[in-house]
């Protein structure tokens, strides 16, 4: 590329300045977006690693035995092309040991998404960061690893433990540039139906260009802070914060 | 009953208009994610056969999405030209389907074609469209000749506009202003320059018209901008006296999609009056700017039709076209993959889409372009771009969109390239805007074959722009 589009590169992540041979853009060019596109394919379509992610997990203080869950996609085909199964689980969910204190304050469930290689690079990591920002009288209920799984699947899960809010970190659709970029939704009282505007969302969890792990987590936590003197989530959080701010 | 057909030997009954329109449909995802879809090929084409023999009357008569509770039924059926509709008045759908045909490809077919266009209700359309192949989807569409103006003019015959979309994930101002030279370098930009911002503040959207506005009246382009914004926020920039050229909105084809965009049919006529009031056109006085998409519908939740059946997502995209008309546009594209694989699964239903996409809203006299596109976890690739892309340029669209290098990096998806387009308009041999296309002569940028001859950037007559 000519030094002229080099410096203009410097302000945009566009693919500006391409060579021109013919009408063509040169082979490095081609084979650039062609790399790209190929990550974010095998990032939609890799399987999450369930065992090592539990396996994580079990590192993280504070955590009980991840519970894995399936949604109702019985593949990756079908998950794509039915949403509807994406958001429920296959089969009913497990019952809850209920402990001595009550309900959970805090439901975390960790779903594959689109992206399976955005919560096996970043979920524990953002977890690590949390916990230790939640009051210290917070009950978390064991975590959930979920599979072909989208946002709403929390809902059920939440439902059926009596949690008072999910946080769900989930794999966000890959782009040419980002293929492991992670979600946080956060939802006061799961249950299913639970309309999008009601969720609140910290996107592009993604360092080293992205959202690092502490800074989201610093606003997960106060997100899940202003949710509990609330008592809800979604427009009207967000508005309370920027009313504060 | 009164909807039924043989396919060797098994009887085929569908219950109603909007049954037999769902199940006639080419197969694609987002109708089988609402329900409408046709079980089987074999039932699939009995539908098609009842469709065939349906009398085209038949749509005036029996409404898809009940003409009490939805507007945009109300705008196809009370707008509806009788007079233009009389030629056609005796035929059914498969009639349709073969006067089209026969009438694309006679002398004098584009006045034809754009004499029945207010008889036709987009329903008669998508229907007709349900038992064409691509290839005579590409034959009425080629016939057809739409053509609008601003400062350029766009869908004469012979020529291929494109959309400049310089987007910036942080709509950063020189980082956009670097896209927009490249696009320019490279023959873009004769439809529109428009920008989808990051930020949907007015400040921020202010800011976007400005620079597009200096860029464009510094170097005196044919061209007109547009800030994909909301409606209501391009109404009250165009009242605090802000560079408007074209207002934009996304459409659909049902009152409550619509709604889900958070407008309705009076707040987009309050927009072109704003836009019109400033009289800022110079070829032409059209000013609107709408995209819309198969599936959006469904995905507002909002698809459902007379008797509380899934109306088909092409149907309904259909009816979206009949929104843009009633506005007069200067410029309407179907953005046909970006809405994802629940709706469009892969290329082939892609390319299917976008064919009939445009083929539909040209028969119903819009000004139909395509953003050429697919999203990451579609079944799809730059292939499926480059055959889609090849295939419009034969059906004649008037324009498709364009960024650098294919990657759009504010939205998150790929459509066709700035390259794409000196292909395109090589193997089609089409030309640029007229204006626009002088414009390039001027700056010394147009080949002497006609095509766009490659510039050192930093000796060309832009090289201020950034």
């Amino acid at each position: 590329m000519s030094d002229f589009w080099q410096a203009l590169r410097a302000h945009t992540p566009a693919r500006i300045g391409q060579e021109r041979h013919g009408e063509a853009p040169g082979t490095r060019d081609r084979l650039a977006f062609a790399t790209a596109h190929a990550a974010a394919r095998d990032a939609v379509h890799q399987p999450l690693d369930v065992p090592a992610l539990v396996a994580e997990l079990a590192t993280v203080d504070g955590l009980a035995p991840a519970c894995v869950v399936a949604s109702a996609a019985p593949d990756r085909a079908t998950y794509l092309t039915r949403p509807d199964l994406g958001r429920r689980p296959r089969d009913p969910v497990p019952a809850l040991t209920p402990g001595a204190e009550g309900d959970p304050d805090l439901l975390v469930v960790l779903a594959d998404g689109l992206s399976a290689l955005a919560v096996e690079r970043h979920a524990a990591g953002v977890l690590r960061a949390l916990l230790p920002l939640l009051p210290a009288s917070t009950r978390l209920a064991p975590p959930v690893v979920a599979t072909q799984a989208r946002v709403a699947l929390a809902d059920h899960v939440g439902l059926a433990w009596r949690a008072r809010l999910a946080l769900v970190l989930i794999g966000e659709r890959p782009g040419l540039t980002t293929a492991d970029s992670l979600g946080a939704y956060l939802t006061w009282a799961p249950r299913p139906g639970v309309a999008d505007a009601a969720r609140n969302c910290v996107s592009n969890i993604h360092p080293p260009h992205g959202l690092d792990h502490a800074t989201a987590a610093r606003t997960i936590a106060s997100l899940v802070q202003g949710a509990t003197l609330l008592g809800a989530t979604g427009v009207a959080l967000k508005e309370g914060r920027a009313a504060l701010g | 009953m009164r909807y039924s057909h043989q396919v060797r030997g098994r009887s085929y009954s569908f219950t109603s208009l909007v049954d037999v329109l769902g199940k006639a449909s080419p197969h694609r995802s987002g109708d089988v994610l609402a329900g409408s879809a046709a079980g089987s090929a074999a039932e699939r084409v009995a539908a098609q056969w009842v469709l065939a023999d349906l009398p085209l009357a038949t749509f005036l008569d029996e409404p898809v999405v009940p003409y009490e509770t939805d507007d945009v039924t109300r705008l196809i059926l009370d707008t509806h030209d009788a007079a233009a509709f009389a030629p056609l008045r005796h035929l059914t759908v498969g009639g349709l389907r073969e006067w089209l045909l026969a009438t694309a490809t006679a002398p004098g077919a584009a006045a034809a074609l754009t004499a029945v266009a207010p008889g036709l209700t987009p329903e008669m359309v998508a229907a007709a469209s349900k038992l064409m192949r691509n290839q005579e989807l590409i034959t009425v569409a080629a016939a057809t000749e739409v053509v609008t103006g601003f400062r350029s003019t766009v869908g004469l015959s012979g020529r291929l506009a494109t959309r400049l979309q310089p987007n910036h994930p942080a709509d950063d101002p020189a980082g956009v202003a670097a896209a927009v030279l490249d696009g320019l370098l490279l023959g873009c930009g004769d439809a529109v320059i428009g920008i989808n911002p990051a930020s949907d503040s007015p400040a921020a959207v202010a800011r976007l018209l400005r620079l597009l506005d200096d860029v464009r009246q510094r170097y005196e382009i044919p061209t007109q901008s547009c800030v994909l914004t909301h409606v209501t926020t391009t109404i009250d920039l165009a009242a605090a006296g802000e560079p408007v050229d074209l207002v934009f909105q996304s459409i659909a084809g049902t009152q409550g999609a619509n709604a889900g965009f958070g407008v309705d049919l009076t707040l987009l006529a309050e927009g072109r009056e704003a836009a019109l009031s400033l009289g800022r056109g110079e070829v032409g006085e059209q000013v609107m700017y709408f995209e819309t998409g198969q599936g959006s519908a469904l995905s507002a939740d909002a698809h459902l039709g007379t008797g509380g059946l899934p109306v088909d997502q092409q149907t309904l995209e259909a009816r979206a076209y009949a929104v843009a008309r009633a506005f007069d546009p200067f410029l309407v594209n179907t953005v046909v993959g970006f809405i994802g694989p629940e709706y469009l699964y892969d290329g082939k239903q892609i390319i299917r889409a976008g064919l009939e996409d445009h083929f539909c809203g040209k028969v119903l006299g819009v000004p139909m372009g395509v953003d050429v596109c697919y999203t990451n976890h579609a079944e799809a690739d730059s292939d499926d771009t480059d055959t889609l892309l090849t295939l419009l340029v034969a059906a004649g669209t008037s324009f498709v969109i364009t960024v650098p290098g294919a990657d759009d990096v504010m939205l998150g998806y790929q459509s066709t390239s700035y390259h794409d387009a000196l292909y395109a308009r090589r193997v089609g041999r089409k030309r640029p805007a007229p204006e626009f296309e002088a414009w390039l002569d001027r700056v010394g940028l147009l080949a002497e074959d006609g095509g766009i001859r490659a510039v050192d950037p930093a000796r060309s007559a832009l090289r201020e722009l950034v």
